[in-house]
């Protein structure tokens, strides 16, 4: 959602009660626009957290996702903002072993964790073998959802070899299986518009030593 | 380099790196998160403020009054710029509606101000107090009220894709009226929307009067010369930077409010300020691909021979906009002596429409190759069979022009027989997996290829590499690689020893990435300048270069041998420019496109369950990436058939599911394993490396292919995509 368009056009559907002509007229702004009181100023806060192994402190405006934190502040720009609200994936990155979607937590709420990105994975000259495997598999094409694709998958791997079941898990008391229908479900948070799904799934079962 | 007879034998030939599945140079950067985007440039430009763009909420009217004291009285604010305070703008002939608007609005979330904060958290809470008095006026929503005023217009979208307003060859009523077997249908295609993953975004810098913008986009040299039109300032006072380029689709052909906003919002604050569009304004701030009503009449005889065929399109888009130019591929793809196109554009108030992946063909094929199924199904016969007896190597409507190299054909013969064809049940809703009614679909694949210019600049570095320097985008197309890959086969170096750097307009230009004619004309461009570069080498090391042997990072002439790095410093700049072989012959690429799919006997859920594309489009330079080019295209395929639809509010004129919630794509679970076969060919005609495009070749009749499995599976018949599960349920067979 962003600013104040939407709730304009919910407003004018219950003014015009769903009719389906349009009257020409003002839209007014709200009486006391003019007065414009003084916003207050942001809330900052201190916080603390680890990013890749080493800890890092700073003071942020508490509106500050943990995404801006890491992109922002802290300048690893590796997690990708591709909606800032939660519907991508790209953002991923794993909070103290799980996946969440950084764009979708504060980032005061990760005073103490451990936060690992995907350039605490690996680097262009020893790669995370995740990170190997989609070079080799050609799991990826712009690469703007590749640090979040491949954040889940190192953690899908870990969630599997840990019994937690999924949607597609036929039974949700036995070990779930490392097969291509479990890792789809499971990847479904992150979205890859070029469409290298195929690939991926082939680059995590080559790490699983799976059958895609 | 001239580029005007066929290619003959040449150093490419050699095959030692071009032709080799190789994975990408840019691979290890990507992964790692180490490959910056537009947005992401910390590097380039100290003191980055952010902006924050606010869009219209209403979609045709004017502004009455702007109350700008909340914001800029907000913490953190330092400018805000409107139409009012933005200085005069022209307008590019790219756009059709201003990127800036006031105080006419022309279409919903246009852009309207930016406010240029410290943080985005300050940015993006002043943008929300910026208030705004509009006076609404009546638009025009609804295509299908529209349509019936709509004239007939023409378009050439640019991108290989072409539709006249009316073109007839032969007499198309006449044989229609007399053909024994007739088809008469029409179908729907919806608004479509890129929804690449990186949205819009831009940092801007100036320095003096010279403006720097760091962006996501396609064409670098679109971009340049749009955006200084707009700003109304010599092109060399400004350049892109897009190095990487987080997909495009189409959605970053041209310079979008982001780059426009940002240049404003930084020369208003006298600081860099970087900017990107929230996800949720993208839809109806920018462009998508418009949606289309279809008209597809086909005529007979009883044999199957195609005898009279129609294609007519509407769409609409903004005033002075163009149509979605769908009946393109009709004019050419099969045989028949009678036929007619028409184009027509209605007038809409929505976001402007314009090029989206394959524009044209993309929801072109969705209509004609269901229509071919249907005229199978009426002739009884099979619709691969049907598909191979129309096929023609002529221009049909143009019958001296032929085809440069056209194996549709082959694609759908061994398609069939690699997918299993034969096992298919022609009468629909037999098949049966427990639960789930299967079918399957077959489609041809059919995308023009364009030959464009496209240069290069080439030297040798001190440790004898070789470091190419274009302007050419890579938006996940695999243009990095290529490129090495072009250098690496002409200078007889490993890829390791060559370096690219693409996406910056101090570059000379190449053809960027659109049309699927990225590939082959910037790989061709490199190729131009590595053998003006092999010419220099020669020189300088005082070898004859007419004999002068390139391998193995060696120079060898007769009895004489130096090292590349022995003439380092040698460099050359040279372009590919095409005569007529674009026009003596047409240029196309095709494909076979075969899918499986399972819809549940109770709920009409559709699955996709198995995916084959065999495709021949010449020389494959990357047979890695150009197979992740067709499974992506693929996949966007899928999209469009199953579940992509904007949906338009048609009283106030806006796309409702503006957000990657509402307007769905297909994600993991959505695509099975897909298989992609390429037919080994090369087409001399094409260009020096003998290859053709590829990337939008995979999306060209894959949702055609979808929709014939749905139907053989369920035996329903769906004219109006997306084929969601309510357009099945009350029609699916009855349940034993």
């Amino acid at each position: 959602m962003h600013g104040p368009g939407e709730v304009e056009v919910s407003r004018r559907g219950l003014l015009v009660g769903g009719a389906a002509s349009v009257a020409a007229g003002a839209v007014s702004a709200p009486a006391d626009a003019q007065r414009a009181p003084a916003a207050p100023k942001p809330a900052m806060a201190k916080v603390s957290f680890e990013v890749n192994g080493r800890r890092q402190s700073l003071e942020v405006d508490t509106r500050t996702t943990l995404l801006d934190a890491l992109r922002e502040h802290l300048k690893l720009t590796g997690s990708k903002k591709g909606c800032d609200q939660g519907q991508c994936g790209a953002c991923t990155v794993i909070v103290d072993g799980r996946r969440i979607n950084s764009c979708l937590s504060l980032a005061v709420m990760h005073e103490g964790d451990r936060i690992t990105t995907v350039e605490g994975l690996g680097t262009p000259d020893k790669l995370h073998p995740m990170q190997a495997a989609f070079v080799r598999h050609d799991g990826y094409q712009c690469g703007y959802c590749t640090p979040g694709q491949i954040c889940s998958a190192v953690s899908v791997l870990e969630e599997i070899r840990a019994g937690i079941p999924s949607h597609v898990s036929a039974d949700l008391t036995a070990a779930p299986a490392l097969t291509a229908a479990e890792m789809r479900e499971r990847m479904s948070g992150n979205i890859c518009r070029c469409g290298a799904y195929s690939n991926i799934i082939e680059a995590m079962a080559d790490v699983a030593g799976a059958k895609a | 380099m001239k580029f005007d007879k066929p290619a003959t034998t040449n150093p490419i030939d050699q095959l030692k790196v071009v032709g080799k599945p190789t994975d990408r140079i840019d691979g290890p950067l990507k992964t790692t998160g180490t490959a910056p985007y537009a947005y992401e440039r910390h590097d380039v430009a100290s003191d980055q403020a952010y902006g924050y763009i606010v869009g219209s909420a209403i979609a045709k009217g004017r502004i009455n009054a702007v109350d700008l004291a909340a914001a800029k009285a907000a913490p953190g604010v330092i400018e805000i710029v409107t139409w009012q305070n933005a200085g005069p703008l022209g307008k590019s002939k790219s756009h059709t509606a201003k990127l800036l608007a006031g105080p006419e609005i022309e279409h919903y979330d246009q852009a309207i101000a930016i406010v240029v904060a410290e943080t985005f958290e300050q940015a993006r809470a002043a943008a929300r107090m910026v208030r705004i008095d509009y006076a609404r006026a009546p638009g025009r929503f609804d295509l299908d009220a529209q349509i019936k005023s709509a004239p007939p217009v023409g378009e050439d979208s640019g991108e290989g894709s072409h539709s006249p307003p009316i073109a007839r060859h032969g007499d198309f009523d006449g044989a229609f009226a007399a053909a024994p077997v007739k088809l008469d249908a029409v179908y729907r295609t919806p608004d479509q929307s890129h929804a690449m993953m990186e949205p819009h975004a831009t940092i801007a810098a100036w320095e003096g009067d010279k403006l720097t913008l760091w962006t996501s986009n396609q064409m670098i040299a679109w971009g340049v010369r749009d955006l200084a039109q707009t700003l109304m300032i010599p092109k060399e006072k400004v350049r892109l930077v897009s190095p990487y380029i987080g997909g495009g689709f189409g959605s970053k052909l041209w310079v979008r409010a982001d780059a426009l906003m940002a240049a404003l919002g930084a020369r208003a604050a006298k600081r860099p300020v970087k900017v990107a569009l929230a996800r949720a304004q993208i839809m109806n701030n920018t462009t998508h691909r418009p949606a289309t009503v279809q008209h597809i009449r086909l005529g007979a005889t009883k044999d199957g021979k195609l005898t009279a065929i129609a294609h007519e399109s509407w769409s609409g888009d903004l005033p002075g906009g163009g149509p979605e130019t769908a009946p393109s591929q009709t004019k050419l793809i099969y045989a028949g002596a009678n036929r007619l196109i028409a184009t027509r554009l209605a007038t809409l108030d929505l976001p402007e429409g314009n090029a989206m992946r394959a524009p044209g063909e993309a929801p072109g094929m969705m209509a004609l190759e269901v229509a071919m199924d249907e005229m199978a199904e009426k002739l009884g016969m099979d619709p691969v069979a049907f598909r191979i007896l129309n096929d023609t190597q002529v221009d049909p409507m143009k019958p001296e022009r032929r085809y440069s190299m056209r194996n549709m054909t082959g694609c759908l013969k061994l398609g069939a027989e690699k997918f299993g064809w034969a096992k298919r049940n022609p009468k629909p809703g037999q098949m049966r997996d427990g639960n789930w009614l299967v079918g399957m679909g077959v489609a041809a694949g059919f995308r023009n290829n364009i030959t464009t210019k496209s240069a290069a600049r080439v030297r040798i570095d001190d440790k004898g590499g070789i470091v190419v320097e274009t302007d050419m985008t890579d938006i996940g197309t695999g243009s990095y690689t290529i490129i090495a890959q072009t250098a690496a086969e002409v200078m007889g170096v490993p890829l390791d020893q060559v370096k690219v750097t693409l996406g910056d307009s101090s570059f000379p230009e190449a053809a960027g990435s659109g049309g699927q004619w990225g590939a082959a004309n910037s790989t061709a461009g490199v190729y131009a300048a590595c053998m003006k570069l092999r010419e220099a080498v020669a020189a300088k090391l005082g070898f004859n270069s007419a004999d002068a042997a390139f391998t193995g990072g060696r120079v060898t002439s007769g009895n004489r041998s130096a090292t590349l790095a022995d003439a380092a410093g040698s460099s050359a700049e040279d372009g590919i420019e095409y005569g007529d072989l674009g026009k003596t012959y047409q240029q196309s690429t095709f494909a076979g496109h075969f899918v499986e799919v399972g819809v549940d006997a109770w709920t009409g859920t559709v699955r996709v369950r198995r995916m084959l594309a065999v495709c021949a489009a010449g020389r494959i330079i990357n047979p890695k990436s150009a197979r992740s080019q067709v499974i992506g295209a693929m996949t966007m395929g899928v999209g469009a058939a199953l579940m992509e639809h904007a949906v338009v509010d048609k009283r106030f004129g806006f796309f409702v599911n503006h957000d990657l919630a509402g307007y769905e794509v297909p994600v993991h679970a959505d695509i099975p394993h897909q298989e992609v076969i390429f037919l080994d060919e090369t087409d001399p005609i094409a260009g020096p490396l003998k290859a053709k495009g590829v990337g939008e070749l995979g999306i060209c009749g894959v949702g055609g292919a979808v929709a014939n499995a749905i139907y053989n599976a369920t035996g329903v018949r769906v004219r109006d995509y997306p084929i969601t599960l309510d357009k099945l349920i009350d029609k699916l067979p009855a349940m034993a």
